[in-house]
């Protein structure tokens, strides 16, 4: 390669080097403000905002969900701890229990959120229904035989 | 060598033009082919999700358009790179005829996003990181469509806008990645995930169909664009003379 395009190419890979590194840096700097929800451990640990809303996403726990009309209250947890939430509207469809949410709202105790909106998310799993079930069973089945195994 | 007295050969604006004209109508008829299969077969053959029902279905365009917005970023930066460094002209074409299709694609996929997210997150946008940096993808497209505009020489024009798109470049890793380094209502990646794509083959076939049609597409609108750029810019050159004295006959 000729001098001169070395040369540019060098500037050019040390422009984006420099760039990269600010980009990591400015985007490390700013990881918190970045993430779009609080885990409930986060919550529990008291990291979450006291006096202003914040989101809270997690899991809702199966055979938590209590309804009164449009007042739904649910447990919602990241396998680690769990809040309770309150809800008073209409939920997105996709909300049932065991699938993923994240909720708008404020503290109303150490471990009580008072939603003002509720989301759900989903996963990237795609498949038909009766996949779906078939792989629930199979699931469960494996872990009879697991236990089975081990007596 | 063949591959290299090729690229060589493609460098000139004359042989560009003619083999491009070539290539279109077959690219055009197989990406209009493919489209048909893969979304007959993606909206109608296709199993029901078991979340999401029928809504999944507004992926088999989603998806391929959001791949489609950051494939484009990629190649109008790396002509953009040819451009700079070793002075190739139709590096210059090709970055500045990438960056209306890009902006359309990003556009298609933000616009479908937000119709797939009402129905399934209950609402049409949040701020989440995906969401936000691939907003951040079609301003950055807008931008380069803009200082293209903006400058009146074409030549001094493409180089600011080559290192408009280089810059540009650490979007397109914080886009892929944003699922994964920070929680966002967006979910996570199915087909680019270590292991096995979670999703199923009766419904992987019609998506990457799609994608496929999609990408051929890009590269006959590309061409077009191109060729456009180019009688414009060489309008009083002997080629693009005898080209028009041709047609006229």
């Amino acid at each position: 390669m000729n001098p001169i395009r070395k040369k540019r190419l060098y500037l050019i890979g040390l422009m984006l080097g420099g760039l990269g590194l600010a980009t990591f840096l400015a985007l490390k700097a700013f990881d918190d403000n970045l993430m779009f929800f609080f885990p409930p451990s986060d919550v529990v640990a008291g990291k979450a905002p006291k006096d202003h809303p914040f989101r809270v996403g997690g899991l809702v726990k199966v055979g938590s969900v209590e309804r009164d009309g449009t007042h739904v209250e649910f447990d919602l947890t990241d396998n680690a701890e769990t809040i309770r939430v309150a809800y008073d509207g209409i939920l997105p469809d996709l909300f049932r229990e065991g699938q993923g949410i994240v909720a708008t709202g404020t503290l109303a105790g150490p471990r009580r959120v008072v939603a003002s909106e509720v989301l759900a998310k989903h996963d990237e799993n795609y498949m038909p229904p009766d996949v779906a079930k078939t792989l629930k069973t199979a699931h469960a089945e494996g872990i009879k035989g697991m236990r089975e195994a081990a007596r | 060598m063949g591959i290299k007295r090729f690229f060589h050969q493609m460098g000139s604006p004359q042989y560009f033009y003619r083999v491009a004209g070539l290539w279109i109508p077959w690219l055009l008829g197989a990406s209009l082919l493919l489209l048909v299969i893969g979304w007959v077969d993606g909206l109608v053959y296709a199993p029901t999700d078991y979340q999401q029902g029928d809504s999944y279905r507004i992926m088999f365009i989603h998806v391929p358009a959001a791949w489609m917005s950051m494939f484009i970023y990629m190649v109008m930066a790396f002509s953009g790179l040819l451009s700079l460094v070793w002075r190739v002209k139709m590096g210059e074409v090709i970055a500045v005829s990438c960056a209306p299709i890009g902006a359309s694609f990003t556009l298609l996929a933000l616009a479908t996003g937000s119709l797939w997210g009402k129905p399934m997150w209950g609402t049409w946008w949040v701020w989440d990181a995906r969401l936000t940096s691939e907003l951040i993808l079609f301003f950055l497209y807008l931008g380069v469509i803009a200082l293209y505009g903006a400058i009146e020489d074409r030549r001094v024009g493409a180089r600011a806008v080559a290192i408009l798109a280089l810059v540009g470049v650490v979007n397109i890793p914080i886009i892929h990645y944003s699922v994964e380094w920070w929680n966002t209502l967006h979910q996570p990646a199915t087909i680019t995930k270590l292991g096995k794509p979670s999703i199923v083959p009766s419904m992987l076939i019609p998506l990457l169909i799609g994608a496929l049609a999609f990408k051929l597409f890009f590269f006959a609108t590309v061409l077009m664009r191109a060729r456009n750029e180019l009688l414009e810019r060489d309008r009083n050159t002997r080629w693009v003379k005898n080209l028009l004295e041709a047609e006229a006959k």
